[in-house]
């Protein structure tokens, strides 16, 4: 029946202009070459400058390479000294960070996507996640010195959880987005064999979410990887070896920081190594990210 | 396949559907009484009354939109996910009312299996697949989980496909294999209850004969209700069959009765394919 009435349908109407076909057809073709050339002039911008930089990281920090920047600590200039308590402190302020941040990430975004709905207060933490995602650096590194280190001195521990609440709202947004993602039919699929919310949540979902939510966690760790403003006054940097978490810390954002403007020939040098190490250690963690998540089968 | 949507006489001349089924209903295992539903303000199901007999298969046939996935969607609580959706009336099984609130849900759903009518595998392996329902509700050693997971899978007629890569993926299956694995895992935690949202519908012919063939076979144990578009799917799986229209249960017997002798002018007129 359907089919017969659209037949009649088609045959009601005016058959189709050539002329007005054509004509069509070459606009299209030539607003199609237009927007390709200007998206290829697009690319080539961009990668010019990012293969400048590296090309400057490497022309200027790679010459400084050498396995004393890794065995020994900072000296003072002229002393030639490494990156050694740098690199570690980094290491171990990351870690805290992500260690901190990752878990309380996950579960403020848990709530978001699984429990807040469109509430009023998940709508606030949608909010304030937001704005402490686009939140200068330097005002959550003065947050962090007014709560824990004004009174107590600077510490390790004070620059990770500095770094922890950069990384909060980029797992909240990403376990968020990625848990939005999940078609419903998978969770009443697990709510129908008898599991509870929480359950479904935790043990289907989170394996659904798995490749989105550690690909969030991964950006995370290279953005503060290299942050040096919320270091500046919660572990303010130590030239001494130190493991110790409630002394002041040694960071490589923060040696740049302090070397790059040094009059000492060495610094200068360091700084430029401390930076082409961030780099590659950020562009290491993006690849192992694409080759780990890469899609199964 | 005869066209069965050419009769013409005064009755439902289905020739080649008359159901296979005995005649007799055992004692309701189910029995609905004066069940309102509504999604918030609409009211999708309007005073049902329906017994879904002790091991055997109801078939739920009714016009798309008519209340029939809102109906299994009753029997086994999902609506609870969602504010907003309620049921009034009585569900009983065992002489409990299962829509009273105050029923632990997720036990009700461990004895109320439900199956979609798209294939949900868990991004999980065949065998966790499996195991993630029973483990919801039993412990059991490592050998006893490894017999499950094979009797599951042999009733759902998928052992021999999968038995080699029990350990891969399940969303590397084939939809029909991922449809008999959800059937599967539906089994394992053995319920009595098992409900079919037109389980066959993005089968081909070969998995959905597998399929009906499984539930011939499944109601020597469970008791089932099948929701389908598919006449001769009903008349082929069903015993009792009841015909819904506009969220009213228009008309309720035996599958041989309804094919053969419908009652309503209505349920005559859609078996034999005027409307719908
Ligand atoms: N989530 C929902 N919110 C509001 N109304 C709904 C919702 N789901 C279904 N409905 C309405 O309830 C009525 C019954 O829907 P239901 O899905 O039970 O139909 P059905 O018989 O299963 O149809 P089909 O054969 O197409 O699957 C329909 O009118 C539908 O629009
Ligand atoms: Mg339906």
């Amino acid at each position: 029946m359907s089919g017969v009435a659209s037949i009649a349908a088609v045959a009601g109407q005016p058959a189709r202009d050539p002329g007005v076909a054509n004509r069509l057809s070459r606009n299209r073709k030539r607003s199609n070459r237009v927007a390709t050339v200007l998206c290829i002039a697009a690319t080539v911008v961009a990668l010019a400058f990012l293969a400048s930089i590296i090309f400057t990281l490497l022309r200027l920090g790679f010459g400084g390479l050498s396995l004393t920047v890794f065995t020994s600590v900072t000296k003072p200039a002229g002393g030639n000294g490494g990156l050694l308590n740098p690199i570690v402190g980094s290491l171990i302020q990351t870690a805290i960070g992500t260690a901190v941040g990752t878990p309380i990430g996950i579960l403020v975004g848990t709530y978001l996507s699984e429990y807040a709905g469109k509430s009023i207060l998940g709508n606030a933490v949608r909010f304030v996640s937001d704005v402490l995602l686009s939140a200068p650096s330097i005002l959550i590194g003065l947050f962090i010195y007014e709560l824990f280190v004004n009174g107590r001195g600077y510490s390790g521990i004070a620059g990770g959880l500095a770094l922890s609440v950069i990384v909060i709202p980029i797992v909240v947004r990403t376990t968020e987005d990625m848990l939005k993602l999940i078609p419903t039919s998978l969770r009443e699929a697990a709510v129908a064999l008898g599991a509870p919310k929480w359950k479904a949540i935790v043990l289907i979902c989170y394996r659904a979410a798995l490749d989105g939510i550690t690909t969030g966690v991964l950006l995370a760790v290279a953005r503060i990887a290299g942050e040096t403003a919320p270091l500046l006054f919660t572990s303010l940097g130590n030239d001494n070896w130190s493991l110790a978490l409630d002394k002041p810390m040694s960071s490589l954002p923060l040696a740049i920081y302090k070397y790059a403007g040094s009059p000492a020939d060495d610094w200068v040098q360091l700084a430029w190594v401390g930076a082409l190490l961030i780099t590659f250690g950020v562009l290491a963690l993006n690849v192992v990210a694409r080759v780990a998540l890469r899609p199964r089968r | 396949m005869s066209a069965t949507t050419s009769a013409t006489d005064e009755k439902a001349n289905v020739g080649p559907m008359t159901a296979r089924s005995s005649a007799a209903l055992n004692a309701p295992r189910i029995a609905i009484k004066g069940l309102d539903f509504y999604y918030g303000a609409n009211k999708a199901l309007k005073s049902i009354s329906l017994d879904l007999p002790d091991k055997q298969v109801t078939g739920m046939i009714g016009p798309s939109g008519c209340g029939k996935s809102t109906l299994l969607r009753v029997l086994n609580r999902m609506y609870d996910l969602y504010p907003g959706q309620r049921a009034t009336g009585e569900v009983l099984m065992d002489d409990n009312n299962i829509i009273a609130s105050g029923v632990d849900v997720n036990q009700l759903r461990s004895r109320i299996g439900m199956v979609f009518q798209k294939p949900t595998p868990f991004p999980l392996s065949i065998y966790d697949n499996i195991s993630f329902g029973v483990n919801l509700h039993e412990r059991l050693s490592k050998s006893a989980m490894d017999e499950r997971v094979e009797w599951s899978l042999s009733r759902a007629a998928l052992w021999d496909e999968v038995k080699d890569r029990l350990n891969t993926s399940a969303t590397g299956l084939s939809g029909g294999q991922q449809q008999r694995l959800c059937i599967a895992r539906t089994i394992a935690t053995r319920p009595e209850v098992i409900l079919l949202d037109e389980p066959t519908s993005a089968l081909d012919p070969i998995s959905t004969l597998k399929i009906e063939e499984l539930i011939d076979e499944l109601k020597t144990e469970f008791t089932i209700a099948i929701v389908t578009h598919n006449m001769q799917q009903a008349a082929r799986c069903a015993d009792q069959v009841a015909f819904f229209f506009l969220g009213e249960l228009i008309e309720v017997g035996t599958a041989t009765q309804i094919f053969t002798a419908p009652r309503q002018k209505r349920t005559q007129e859609y078996i034999t394919g005027r409307f719908g």
